[in-house]
């Protein structure tokens, strides 16, 4: 297969799955006659992220959101599949390798209290990657740098001689982002970057990023289990469930149509402020378990619409009419029923 | 220097410091300690007589008791042993050669256990399950049996000329072998926990590489644990060397450590001449109490559960 690229997308993942071998040790397997136990993080996925644009993740806990990220950063490996940086294969190229590459692709972390060094001041936090990459080569320049980007995501160029834990949360996030502008990346991915935040700091990270992405002109990976952060942050939305993308297309399309059951479920959980009970399908089921996931479409357990074909046929991923691709055979057999409900706001 | 009274005022102020100035056993145990250490430093200069120095003895002067007793000079206030050398200038040079053997065995266990239990901690697989059976294999041994063995080793590898000058190198290698153990476990532990937090994955993303990984992340983070064990540890090491001397396989009687004095004292205990062997046993007590209190106190101050 030859790669297709559209010139304006800085990043192009092809069929990429992630397996973790979880089985016991080995001793213990051979003696109780256990079988080997692998673990399908990420299941056969593509998707491109389009230059200067937002393209976020969106799914449940432990559906392989952050295995994404990992993967893309290269620091896990992927079990299948490639992934492409402006047509570069960079699929088994290790972490921060090679690096006039990966400087211009950054990552900022889920929790701002474990992704900082708690021994460091944070102007060897944010120094780190400016020496790494041979950024600055003087201890003045260093200097001189990380108090320009600290004024750059609204902290105080006196922070630089602090440490970690004199910060709140809010703002060990925006020290997380000051790190990953170090290098004046061109992709970013952030990984929940506020689900450890309250509510009201979100909305001031959320806005520092808008910010920023206008400001370097940069392309980000969102990835989220907040519909509402989603809304506000996303220009192209994929939605995960157990390891596979199962809708992906422009936000607004999927907001206002969505073309698969599970993205309808997620889209019927956000709480609205309105007085009085409005009719909300039940959810049934749990999400099953990624060691064994069931055949056929995984969410069919789950799915009220779910016929034998859903139970024995995993689905592909298919355009509809509103312009996104989902994987659904009752969307492909017309049998998925109208949207009533209107967009999130 | 302009900001050095600020730092010393930061330093004065910071928890531990508060916590040490509020326990008087960690204060006292450390004036101890001070003045042991001193008084070993600068025992050639302090002792009242050279006990080596043969010219310097006059065997007239032997087996006199302490100076409190009735027949005691002040010139000995300790008394003299059978060969007329001081006994307060023999635990002072004593005193010397114990806390040498401790802090270079503490110093080599703790080098040797940081450096492999951050190794195994942090490659895992084939590495940390080898050096983790050979610490099972130490630690299911009694630790003086491992020293001796180590001792009988090195002793026997090397020529018996050579034994009476290389008996310090070896009680401090044997020591040091035995007690790294400890030092491996605690940081193996803290940086299979640390390696996977998420600024060790960021740092990776940054382009850091696997050495500057383990020195500059890692380390300064499982190093709090090490303190505190290498304070109680030196009480330990300290202990183990007199126990070797005692058994003679330590010090030869021509540079005796605190451990050889004993052993020497304890062969004229019988006959009555008590304050050769009492002295430099409350010595050698005094010593490892005060290490060990002032260990205790410090794994209490630095464990944020007990604050």
């Amino acid at each position: 297969m030859t790669p297709q690229i559209a010139p304006d997308d800085i990043l192009s993942v092809q069929n990429i799955s992630k397996r973790f071998d979880v089985s016991e040790p080995f001793l213990n397997r051979v003696l109780e006659r256990r079988p080997r136990r692998i673990l399908t993080a990420v299941n056969d996925i593509s998707f491109d992220v389009p230059r200067g644009k937002t393209f976020a993740v969106v799914g449940e806990s432990g559906c392989g959101k952050s295995t994404v990220a990992r993967l893309l950063m290269g620091l896990h490996t992927p079990s299948a599949g490639a992934i492409r940086f402006e047509g570069t294969d960079i699929t088994h190229m290790p972490p921060g390798n090679p690096p006039e590459l990966r400087r211009r692709m950054q990552m900022i972390f889920q929790d701002p209290y474990a992704s900082l060094n708690p021994r460091w001041r944070v102007r060897d936090i944010i120094g780190e990657p400016l020496k790494n990459f041979g950024i600055c080569k003087t201890r003045a320049e260093v200097t001189r740098e990380v108090e320009k980007l600290l004024s750059q995501v609204g902290l105080i160029p006196a922070d630089a001689k602090k440490f970690p834990h004199e910060f709140s949360g809010g703002q060990r996030q925006r020290l997380s982002i000051a790190r990953a502008l170090t290098t004046r990346p061109e992709l970013l991915i952030c990984d929940e970057p506020t689900s450890a935040l309250d509510v009201s700091v979100q909305s001031q990270i959320l806005n520092l990023m808008k910010d920023l992405q206008d400001e370097f002109n940069m392309s980000y990976i969102f990835i989220s289990h907040d519909l509402a952060v989603v809304w506000y942050m996303a220009d192209v939305l994929a939605v995960m469930y157990l390891g596979k993308i199962v809708e992906v297309g422009p936000k607004e399309q999927i907001f206002e149509n969505p073309q698969h059951p599970y993205t309808r479920l997620l889209m019927e959980t956000v709480p609205k402020l309105t007085v009085g009970g409005t009719e909300r399908a039940p959810v049934a089921g749990e999400v099953p378990n990624p060691i064994s996931p069931p055949p056929g479409c995984s969410f069919h357990p789950r799915c009220p619409l779910a016929n034998d074909t859903c139970r024995s046929v995993a689905p592909a991923l298919n355009l509809r009419a509103g312009g996104q691709k989902s994987a659904c055979h009752a969307a492909d057999e017309g049998r998925l029923p109208a949207w009533l409900r209107l967009a999130a706001e | 220097m302009s900001n050095f009274m600020p730092m010393l005022y930061a330093f004065w102020d910071s928890d531990i410091t508060y916590s040490f100035r509020k326990s008087r056993v960690a204060v006292i145990s450390a004036l101890v300690l001070l003045a042991m250490f001193l008084t070993a430093i600068f025992a050639p200069s302090l002792a009242p007589q050279n006990p080596f120095d043969i010219a310097e003895l006059d065997l007239f002067d032997s087996e006199l008791p302490p100076f409190w007793v009735e027949g005691g000079s002040t010139a000995y206030l300790l008394g003299t042993d059978t060969q007329a050398r001081d006994v307060l200038s023999s635990i002072m040079h004593g005193m010397r050669i114990s806390l040498l053997v401790g802090f270079a065995s503490v110093i080599l266990a703790a080098v040797m256990g940081v450096t492999l239990g951050l190794l195994g901690g942090f490659l895992g697989g084939i590495v940390d399950a080898v050096l983790m059976r050979i610490a099972d294999v130490l630690l299911s041994f009694p630790p003086i049996l491992v020293a001796l063995l180590i001792n009988g080793v090195l002793r026997g590898a090397l020529p018996s000329s050579a034994q009476a000058e290389s008996a310090l190198i070896v009680l401090i290698l044997s020591i040091g072998l035995t007690n790294w153990v400890q030092y491996a476990r605690t940081v193996r532990g803290s940086t299979m926990v640390e390696r996977r937090k998420e600024y060790i994955e960021a740092a990776r993303t940054l382009g850091t590489g696997k050495v500057a990984i383990m020195m500059k992340h890692i380390l300064p983070n499982v190093l709090g644990p090490v303190l505190v064990i290498a304070t109680i540890n030196l009480g330990m090491a300290v202990l183990t060397e007199a126990t070797l001397s005692f058994l003679g396989v330590g010090m030869p009687p021509t540079q005796p450590s605190l451990g050889t004095l004993i052993q020497i004292g304890n062969e004229f205990l019988f006959s009555g001449i008590w304050w050769v062997v009492v002295f430099p046993a409350a010595a050698l007590a005094i010593l490892v109490l005060a290490v060990n209190l002032l260990g205790d106190w410090l794994r209490d101050a630095l464990n944020p559960k007990l604050r």
